[in-house]
């Protein structure tokens, strides 16, 4: 193996730049650093002005996500020595505005992720005397799965719609709705299927799957919006042919 | 009291990407997705010649033989292998993201994928054998 490797990142600084260019660095080669530890030797030794995000480096907090030669990727879980040879090239997400080198904006996601109201829904609220909503495994399982999303945002950077349509809801949001209408506790599936099934919503989509394989917790959100327009489209079949009452 | 966090929607100096017309060239899977995409319009043609079939078989038999000798031609023969290799595709590829729209569940399990995709070639085989057993029959 050799010693060093180069890494070509994307920089962009508004105040010098008018569009984002390239620059190259020489980092150590060991086997056990990632493409993060290499940014942050960057960033401590060779070039203090390089900007990005991290936190955990352990793939739960979700805010090292970049793209790495081409894909989407946590930079925490992208070993070095599995991008060799060099140079590797370090970007930012796609389809989200870039604020400063490999940071980008994602304030359309929160946005988005505030309008499907991924969190339990009551008619009427329990008070807490009477004691926690129960669940069996068989419950929890129905949805586990969508809830391990960490809002790293690489399934929005693998999904073309969402930069051809920037109104499309989008895979993660979606996901995280479909957590909610699966759990037995929720009983919100109507409001939220209101807001989805409306043109920006799971419509959108059509299958092209890229955010499932680069989804790092494995959440399959392109399974959970199909899922969601079979659900959809019964639902959509049921007001057409049952009165009110039985829906 | 302080007014929170404030954010600038649209900042100008954010610096925004746009999507080139060549996207589905970047990898394999968008190129894969759009030729699948591509591929109703081979349905569609497929459906066209069926209802010119269904026309002719209603304007007799001397229409009929027509409609199967314009068939034949080789610019037919041409255009039928190419639609016939694109259905398979849209088949396939369809068949095989089947178990991502639908969750059966059995006994509280979610069923496996590659029985969900295997039930859906099990059925394609019986009514292509159906469709086969009618037709031969006829014909004999």
């Amino acid at each position: 193996m050799p010693s060093t490797v180069a890494l070509t990142v994307a920089r962009y600084r508004p105040e010098k730049e008018t569009e984002p260019t390239f620059q190259t660095y020489e980092v150590p080669l060991r086997k056990d650093w990632v493409v993060l530890d290499a940014l942050n030797h960057i960033k401590d030794t060779l070039d203090g002005s390089l900007s990005f995000r991290w936190s955990c480096r352990m793939g739960v907090c979700g805010s090292c996500g970049m793209k790495v030669n081409g894909k989407p990727k946590l930079t925490c879980a992208a070993f070095l020595s599995d991008h060799l040879p060099g140079p590797i090239r370090v970007e930012p997400l796609d389809y989200f505005p870039i604020m400063r080198d490999l940071v980008v904006d994602l304030t359309d996601f929160m946005q988005k992720l505030k309008k499907v109201k991924p969190w339990i829904i009551r008619k009427e609220e329990r008070p807490p005397a009477e004691g926690e909503y129960l669940q069996t495994p068989d419950q929890l399982d129905a949805y586990k799965q969508f809830s391990m999303c960490i809002n790293c945002m690489l399934c929005y950077s693998a999904c073309p719609i969402y930069g051809l349509e920037p109104g499309f809801i989008g895979p993660a949001a979606i996901a995280l709705a479909q957590r909610y209408n699966m759990d037995s506790r929720d009983e919100g599936a109507a409001e939220r299927l209101r807001i989805l099934s409306e043109h920006d919503g799971i419509w959108q989509c059509t299958f092209v799957g890229e955010c499932t394989k680069v989804c790092p917790k494995h959440v399959d959100p392109a399974g959970a919006i199909q899922q969601y327009k079979l659900t959809g489209a019964t639902q959509w079949l049921k007001s057409l042919l049952l009165p009110r009452g039985a829906r | 009291m302080s007014a929170g966090p404030r954010y600038t929607l649209y900042h100008p100096g954010w610096y925004r990407r746009r999507v080139s017309v060549w996207w589905w060239l970047q990898n394999r899977s968008y190129a894969g997705f759009v030729l699948r995409e591509l591929t109703s319009v081979f349905v569609a043609f497929f459906a066209g010649v069926y209802l010119w079939q269904l026309r002719a078989l209603a304007q007799g038999p001397e229409a009929y033989a027509q409609f199967l000798a314009r068939l034949k031609t080789p610019l037919f023969l041409a255009l039928d292998a190419v639609a016939f290799v694109f259905v398979l595709f849209h088949t396939i590829t369809w068949f095989n993201l089947t178990p991502k729209a639908m969750v059966v569940r059995l006994r509280g399990k979610r069923v496996p994928d590659h029985v969900v995709v295997g039930l859906n070639y099990v059925a394609w085989l019986v009514v292509s054998g159906v469709l086969a057993f009618i037709l031969l029959r006829v014909r004999s």
